[in-house]
């Protein structure tokens, strides 16, 4: 098992580099004087100068990416140049929205997408897999920002069912958090609902033609043991693969739908700060971000050699 | 530098145009692409003939209706500012479409090119694909928006974005098939003719790695297009009051109570230019992709 996880633990480091690297020049992407658009076309040179200083601006690249870096292994990302505190403290108090939202979609997108696939390979080439797979296909051209206002209309607007967005704390009130998370995970679960229940289905038929499954089929074995003993485990191979790579579109899609349902998540803490242009903020929930994504889908990759015994047992 | 008579062989085109011509027909036969074709064609059409199509100036404000309902005047009502929304979502359709082609050309080009010099080059593999997997650790959206706000909003700027979000997976797909491609017998008897690297890439390896390619940039284009509406949805794409889908949709989040509509119309111009695309690919990836034909 060690020789499974240490390599695969390991080859995160270059990517993590890339990742901090690509954050770092963000700043130096900011076409024109990142100073005077802080400050604003107002301000004095000896205001300009002074923020230049603050933010070390006036030094070279060399020496920004000097510090940047050294203040990075100490995990710390810099200070907000608007909330006044620590990027770390900020995006951390952010994240328990942004995961749990993200959370909630990947398992409703999980049991929706299962259930529909599966339903759709039993029943193959007939009204019920055409109907499922098309809604599979909408679901996943739809922009799921828009089909959070259609949910928003229907459901909080004209039913009053839930409320129209905003965040109630789970420790707080459980009942409300549920309310506030239900039509935010319904609308960022969508999308990969649909993709999940197109590879279950393909994957699915792709095992329901094998041999296996028709000796089992052969030897009087019931259709539901086949379909769900046989098939649907080493249908559940491929699936899973998916799925880390899923938790990061989840994680991007989670910042556009925090900010359609008013909910306090990093995403909506990014877009304030590219309003506001604080960058700091910017690149330490970018970084965060990614890092989490990197870290899952590792999980992901051990996850799997778990699954698969072939993967698990002998290498080659 | 004797002029390569491997490489100037007359007539080899025919054959190749043939082929093209006979694939193509294949391809307009399968179903799911004629479907898609018409979704997708509607669209296009729109986008092209915007200026003719479109009844009212999309920028023509008009105080006299504002957030009018639908209804004979304005056919799918008008926004806060009086202005025509179903001339607002088909320009904003064309923008959608322009900056979608525009990323599909700028990842079809730059995928390649990596893709390539990864599969062919074997001591560019290595460092180029951690770049490639370093820019794919970003989740998708979110490096779009970072890298849109940072450049400032434009159309070209929306481009850029997601062209360096897209194309890392473009270039991983490319190399995938260079990397088959380049084990292949005629591979090597072409080597064994005496063909340069230049001829074996350009006449041998690309050609075959193709029809991947062209199914990943049908979805690319679909992913730019849903995409594009999300950098615009958040303020950080082409800039107002140009019309995009995505800033209409932004503009009716502000008026969900007491005009829906707003929101409505470039939704839905939204989801049938995604669904055409995602339908064609769908033909595209079973009548080009050899394993999955037999599923």
């Amino acid at each position: 098992m060690r020789s499974v996880i240490v390599p695969r633990v390991l080859s995160a480091i270059p990517v993590l580099f890339v990742v901090s690297v690509v954050t770092f020049l963000l700043m130096w992407l900011v076409p024109g004087d990142v100073a005077s658009q802080i400050a604003g076309p107002d301000a004095s040179a000896a205001e300009l100068a002074a923020i230049r200083e603050r933010l070390g601006l006036d030094r070279s690249i060399f020496e920004q990416a000097l510090i940047w870096y050294g203040n990075l292994f100490k995990g710390d990302l810099g200070q907000s140049y608007v909330l006044n505190r620590s990027v770390v403290d900020a995006v951390i108090e952010r994240l328990p929205v942004t995961l749990s939202l993200t959370f909630l979609a990947l398992v409703l997108a999980i049991v929706f997408g299962f259930v529909l696939g599966v339903v759709a390979a039993a029943n193959h080439n007939s009204w019920i897999d055409q109907l499922t797979m098309t809604g599979a296909l909408i679901g996943l051209s739809l922009p799921d920002f828009w089909f959070g206002l259609v949910l928003i209309f229907f459901f909080a607007v004209e039913l009053g069912w839930f409320p129209t967005g905003g965040y109630v704390p789970l420790a707080e009130d459980p009942i409300g958090w549920l309310n506030a998370m239900t039509l935010p995970a319904m609308t960022l679960a969508l999308t990969q609902m649909g993709v999940i229940a197109r590879m279950v289905r393909s994957s699915m038929l792709e095992q329901l033609g094998q041999d296996y499954v028709r000796t089992a089929r052969a030897k009087g074995m019931p259709g539901h043991v086949v379909l769900f003993k046989h098939a649907l485990r080493n249908a559940l191979i491929p699936v899973v693969t998916l799925i880390g790579i899923m938790t990061g579109l989840l994680l991007g899609g989670a910042v556009v739908i925090e900010v359609v349902y008013s909910l306090p998540g990093v995403g909506r803490l990014i877009i304030g700060a590219i309003q506001n242009r604080d960058y700091p903020i910017v690149q330490g929930g970018l970084l965060l971000t990614a890092a989490i994504f990197v870290f899952v889908n590792i999980a992901v990759d051990i996850l799997y050699t778990f699954i698969d015994p072939r993967v698990r047992h002998g290498k080659q | 530098m004797a002029s390569n008579d491997v490489d100037s062989v007359p007539g080899t085109f025919a054959p190749a145009l043939r082929e093209l011509g006979m694939q193509l027909r294949k391809l307009g036969a399968h179903r799911s692409i004629q479907i898609g074709g018409i979704l997708f064609g509607a669209i296009v059409l729109v986008a092209i003939f915007a200026d003719l199509i479109a009844p009212f100036d999309p920028n023509e404000n008009n105080y006299r209706a504002m957030l009018a309902a639908p209804g004979d005047a304005h056919l799918l009502g008008t926004d806060a500012f009086g202005r025509d929304i179903l001339s607002r979502v088909i320009h904003g359709t064309r923008l959608s479409l322009v900056v979608g082609i525009i990323v599909v050309i700028a990842t079809g080009v730059l995928g390649t090119i990596i893709g390539v010099l990864t599969g062919y080059v074997r001591w560019l593999d290595s460092p180029l694909m951690r770049v490639m997997d370093g820019l794919m650790a970003f989740p998708g959206v979110l490096l779009a928006i970072a890298l849109a706000a940072a450049l400032g909003p434009s159309v070209v700027n929306a481009a850029i974005a997601l062209t360096i979000t897209f194309m890392p997976r473009t270039a991983r797909i490319v190399r995938g098939s260079v990397l088959v491609v380049r084990e292949m017998p005629y591979v090597e008897a072409a080597r064994a003719c005496g063909a340069h690297d230049r001829r074996i890439v350009l006449r041998h390896i690309l050609p075959n790695a193709m029809p991947p390619l062209i199914v990943q940039l049908t979805f690319v284009f679909s992913v730019a297009i849903l995409a594009e509406a999300v950098l615009s949805f958040m303020g950080v794409g082409p800039p107002p009051p140009t019309p995009s889908l995505g800033n209409i949709i932004a503009e009716g989040r502000s008026y969900i109570r007491e005009a829906p509509w707003i929101a409505l119309a470039p939704g839905v111009a939204i989801a049938i230019s995604v669904l055409g695309l995602n339908i064609i690919g769908d033909g595209l990836r079973d009548s080009l992709d050899p394993r999955l034909r037999n599923l």
